[in-house]
């Protein structure tokens, strides 16, 4: 595996005069596919939204791709090659489908096989039916399936998904899960906070658990795969 | 009778269509920033007063309009970067208290550079004569306005509706933090868009002046109309912006001249003459009421 291409360390985030995060620290290298895991409230999305930029880090440092990022715009950090999949989903409804497709297209970081309308279509079927279609119209897994196909069209050099198959039917899950699976066999590194542990040990290399804003555990699929306790004290699973 | 509901159902259609130029801009920057901005009428009236100096000084109504649009663009650049910008993070209270100031100072600047009396614009010469349409004769320069006014419409819908910074411009009033994390820098689509926002005022404002006074305060009455429109057509959205100022245009304009007449129909001649125009000038917050009781969002509402 090459150098990190995501490093945390020590970050600390509140919001307001309440503290969300102690010191979590947290690596992402280039190719793979590593999760984020926790019950809820223990601090994932925060996490992710500091990241981001959407949130501002109070300390501690994040690197990406060699550059120290905390502290920058959310825009600039989008343009760096962070592509974020929200909690939610967060399409654009008053866009169609198309236009929350191809109003953030970029590739910024020359990717050898770009995304295009086509292919996001070619992986998602169900998209181009609905192409003309209002994203506020969309049920919530055609939704999800925008939300990332629109990330997807940056060409993102990190793909984060915050739980990306919340609320779904069934189904509709397995097929996010086949196109992640797709992904990370095309070399995507992706972050992924998700609730089913055992489709994550089957994704992902290495997972991090936090609790109550700090890391409580990390390790990689067998070792998590073999320890039930974890599960039941740290996931409530 | 159906002359006079023509000429005025025209009239109606020209303020409308020039309220459009001002709630363009106004929803936008609502709907965007989340940004309360009373002094968007004292854009247009700045405008207006630009373009009456300069179509003096240079003889030209097309330059004093020109001007007073770029002029006006470079004010509000100005504005947003040194003022408004560190006023987005503030609770309206604040931003409405901080440009009701702007109106104040904005009003004694234009008194102390131009003086208190209204100040001439004249349409050219050229459209100073009316025009026949059907049956009946109609002032050229305001069916100008209604060309001018439609062809904006027409070149803002196909920016907001067909162009890339259309979309950001969509997505980012509808969830700015996403459009950041998009990549988009939308502080920067802010200012260009309240710059735009702003010239168009002043070409509401410059257009407007052969047919209102130019004088200080007209921003403020005309503002109070365009809050209106945004809120019928939902804030943060041009469609609703465009149906809303043209509602507004017809219903209020229409409304002055046809509601007195069929009052008398109704009442006695005394009563009619004076509950028509108190009742007329009421319209459009009925028309505005009625519409938030079955859609409190306004008509297109932008946001989900």
């Amino acid at each position: 595996m090459s150098e990190h291409l995501l490093e945390i360390e020590g970050l600390e985030t509140s919001y307001g005069s309440s503290q969300v995060l102690f010191g979590v620290s947290l690596t992402v290298a280039e190719g793979e596919v590593a999760t984020l895991l926790g019950r809820n409230g223990m601090g994932k999305t925060t996490t992710v939204r500091s990241i981001c930029g959407l949130e501002k880090a109070g300390g501690g440092s994040i690197r990406f791709a060699g550059q120290r990022i905390e502290g920058w715009t959310p825009d600039r950090i989008g343009r760096a090659g962070i592509a974020l999949v929200p909690e939610g989903r967060q399409i654009f409804p008053n866009l169609t489908v198309r236009e929350n497709l191809v109003a953030f297209a970029a590739n910024r970081h020359a990717a050898r096989e770009p995304w295009s309308l086509d292919r996001i279509y070619a992986f998602f079927p169900s998209l181009e039916k609905r192409s003309g279609n209002l994203g506020g119209r969309l049920s919530g897994g055609e939704q999800q399936m925008l939300a990332i196909g629109r990330a997807l069209m940056t060409n993102p050099r990190l793909l984060i998904l915050d739980e990306a198959t919340e609320g779904l039917a069934p189904l509709v899950r397995e097929e996010i899960w086949r196109c992640l699976d797709a992904l990370r066999g095309s070399g995507q590194t992706i972050l992924v906070i998700d609730k089913y542990v055992e489709r994550l040990i089957a994704l992902a290399n290495r997972h991090t658990i936090l609790e109550r804003g700090q890391v409580a555990w990390r390790g990689n699929s067998a070792e998590l795969d073999a320890d039930h306790g974890i599960w039941h004290r740290l996931l409530g699973v | 009778m159906t002359q006079l509901i023509l000429e005025q159902a025209l009239n109606g259609l020209q303020f409308g269509l020039m309220l459009f130029l001002l709630a363009a801009g106004l929803t936008l920057v609502f709907g965007i920033m989340d940004m309360i901005n009373l002094a968007h009428g004292s854009l247009y009236m700045v405008g207006a007063y630009l373009a009456a100096e300069v179509t003096q000084a240079s003889g030209s109504f097309i330059t004093g309009v020109g001007v007073a649009m770029l002029g006006t663009g470079v004010l509000a650049v100005v504005l947003e970067v040194v003022l408004l910008r560190r006023l987005y993070a503030r609770n309206h209270l604040a931003q409405v208290l901080a440009t009701f100031a702007l109106i104040l100072i904005a009003n004694e600047c234009v008194r102390i550079v131009w003086g208190a009396q209204t100040l001439m614009l004249n349409a050219p010469d050229a459209l100073s004569g009316p025009v026949r349409i059907g049956g009946f004769l109609y002032p050229s320069y305001r069916l100008l306005i209604i060309g001018v006014g439609a062809l904006i419409a027409g070149l803002l819908y196909v920016l907001v509706a067909r162009t890339r910074i259309g979309m950001w411009v969509r997505a980012g009033a509808s969830n700015r933090e996403m459009t950041e994390a998009l990549g988009i820098n939308v502080r920067l689509l802010f200012t260009a868009v309240f710059a735009f926002g702003a010239a168009l005022c002043a070409l509401a404002g410059a257009m407007l002046g052969p047919l209102l006074a130019v004088q200080v305060g007209m921003g403020e009455s005309i503002l109070i109309l365009a809050f209106v429109v945004i809120v019928i057509g939902g804030i943060g959205s041009i469609r609703g912006a465009l149906v809303g100022s043209l509602l507004v245009g017809l219903v209020d304009t229409l409304g002055r001249a046809m509601l007195p007449a069929m009052l008398r129909a109704l009442f006695s001649p005394e009563v009619a003459s004076s509950l028509g125009p108190a009742l007329a000038s009421v319209l459009i917050y009925v028309l505005m009421a009625a519409i938030l009781f079955w859609r409190p969002e306004g008509l297109f509402p932008a946001r989900a």
